[in-house]
């Protein structure tokens, strides 16, 4: 268990929310060309990063809105979340993946 | 590899048990070998170990990156059965069940393999319909298989509760299912296949591959760089991890499992019991501990601990089936890492690069096809081409469409 940023209603409790996967996964245009090969990865391969990984959640038990966010998949830390369309805020390359964005720039808090 | 027996046993008491040879050697790499198995958990052990017993190459090398077994072999409820819907799947598990069955004896180690009957509860319509569409099926595969009534399923276990908030409208049982020793499993695997030439080498974590012109010619590792003419990736949870470093992904996602046991007590559960509908499934260890486990978290974490809400979800629906346990203490709980497909069913196969195998996607219920899957797959490594048995499950067919839909018989039982 841990805590999940929604943009929206801030910092909640994991169980609120689900997982919807791998963020940022474009579905393929030219699609009467495409092999069956480039088919099979875009809906069945996945990066599974262990490490930063950017995902996409919904608040399920709140506002019920879809968002992303990027997460430490070992620590389970999730150094901020971000509206559907906007880029992905990386964390530092050194990021140990122990505190989030808000704990380690307060004074960015949005 | 001097034979465990009760002779043995009487000889080493008389030395105060000081003389036991080790169960397997710790050698230094060498620079290279026929073939690499990355991972020693069971399934890495098997392979190792049938490559050498059944197709004539003794020079392999298992590298583990931590200890043997530390891995989903060491953390799993030890459930075994075959019953699978899918032809593809019974060939498969049923394989397994076959060698368990003999196991013990070929081994010369105690797998502890104990065919206690495996029950499925259904608990409402839906179940009911599932289970006798798969208990058909299983039966037509000529793999035992049979309905229980409710009460059929109170005389097997007197204590359960069959009008509780879950209500058990029936069952269906495998009676040749049960469990194994998971430490046992790995470790017999490991001293058979060293007593015939495998190099078992821990603490040796494989950290990139050396790869010319499409095919592998060894790895990287924490103890410096090995040749290999071909390469078994056994990895479980990692394995999305190491086929990155191979330069491809796999159609895997990991998510945390987890289980637990409570403290020890008298016999009182003498099969498995599982059920879909809710997520509990539970068996008595030979210490007298309950074994107890649920479903994964719902999200890919590598982070090997479990989701603490998970254990309302599974204690509570134990406490209503079986009300007598409801002041039982549970002593520990862990997680392990499993390498979930879409479809439920592993993927045992070829690669983008030539002489490198996988045998991965287990997720969470590969433990009981352990001897099958080592087996298929050190055919397959040794042949250059997949095993009868093993050829439905490539990777191909997330690309030709061919998926093995086991989500009923495996998405939460384990
Ligand atoms: C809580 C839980 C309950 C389960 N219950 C059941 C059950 O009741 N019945 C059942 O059939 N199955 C069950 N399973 C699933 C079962 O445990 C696995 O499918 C099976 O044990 C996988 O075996 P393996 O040998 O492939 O993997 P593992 O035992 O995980 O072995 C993989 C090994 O690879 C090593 N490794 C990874 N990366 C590297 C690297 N880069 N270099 C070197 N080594 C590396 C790891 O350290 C590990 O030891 C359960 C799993 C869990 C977690
Ligand atoms: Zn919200």
């Amino acid at each position: 268990m841990f805590l999940v940023k929604c943009p929206w209603c801030g910092w909640r409790e994991q169980t609120e929310f689900s997982y919807g996967g791998e963020a940022h996964i474009a579905r393929p245009t030219g699609t009467d060309e495409i092999s069956d090969q480039e088919w099979g990865d875009y809906i069945y391969s996945r990066k599974n990063t262990k490490g930063v990984h950017a995902e996409r959640w919904v608040h399920t038990q709140g506002c019920g809105r879809w968002f992303n966010a990027v997460r430490h998949t070992v620590t389970d830390v999730m150094w901020d979340s971000y509206k559907m369309g906007e880029d992905a805020p990386n964390p530092p390359k050194d990021w140990d993946g122990l505190s989030s964005r808000d704990e380690l720039e307060p004074s960015e808090g949005k | 590899m001097k034979k465990y027996s009760i002779f043995a046993i009487a000889r080493n008491a008389r030395n105060h048990h000081q003389d036991w040879e080790r169960a397997w050697r710790s050698p230094d790499p060498k620079p290279s070998y026929d073939v690499i198995i990355i991972g020693g958990g069971g399934h890495g052990l098997a392979t190792a170990y049938y490559l050498a017993k059944e197709c004539g190459i003794t020079n392999v090398a298992v590298l583990e990156k931590g200890w043997l077994g530390g891995g989903n072999t060491g953390r799993n409820t030890t459930i075994v059965r075959s019953n699978y819907l899918w032809d593809e799947s019974a060939a498969l598990y049923d394989h397994a069940v076959k060698l368990w069955e003999g196991l013990s004896d070929e081994l010369n180690y105690n797998v502890m393999f104990s065919q206690r009957g495996l029950l499925h509860l259904a608990h409402n319509v839906h179940d009911m319909q599932e289970i006798g569409r798969r208990g058909n099926a299983i039966y037509m595969n000529g793999i035992d298989s049979e309905f229980l009534t409710p009460e059929q399923v109170k005389e097997m276990v007197p204590i359960i509760n069959l009008n509780c908030r879950y209500p058990v409208m029936g069952a269906l049982l495998q009676r040749r299912g049960g469990t194994a020793r998971h430490d046992a499993v790995a470790w017999g695997y490991a001293r058979a296949a060293d007593s015939m030439g495998v190099d078992i080498i821990q603490n040796c974590e494989v950290t990139g591959f050396k790869i010319e012109n499409g095919v592998v010619k060894g790895v990287e590792t924490t103890r410096g760089s090995i040749g290999a003419n071909k390469v078994g990736v056994v990895a479980a949870g990692h394995s999305s991890v190491v086929a990155e470093m191979a330069g491809f992904r796999m159609p895997l996602e990991s998510f945390p499992l987890q289980a637990f046991v409570s403290e020890p007590m008298k016999p009182i559960v003498d099969c498995v019991i599982m059920s879909n509908a809710i997520h509990a499934y539970i068996s008595q260890s030979d210490k007298g501990e309950l074994v107890i486990g649920g479903s994964g978290d719902p999200f890919i974490s590598y982070s090997q601990r479990g989701s603490f809400d998970q254990i309302e979800h599974v204690v509570g629906p134990v406490i209503e089936l079986y009300p007598i346990f409801s002041r039982v203490r549970m002593l520990r709980q862990w997680g392990g890492i499993t390498d979930v497909t879409v479809d439920r069913s592993p993927i045992i196969t070829k690669t983008p690069v030539d002489n490198m195998f996988f045998n991965c996607g287990w997720g969470t219920g590969g433990f009981k096809a352990t001897p099958g899957s080592g087996r298929v797959f050190a055919h397959s490594i040794a042949q250059g081409d997949m095993h009868p048995i093993a050829a439905p499950f490539t990777m191909d067919r997330f690309h030709t469409g061919a998926l093995i839909d086991e989500a009923a018989a495996a998405a939460v039982a384990h």
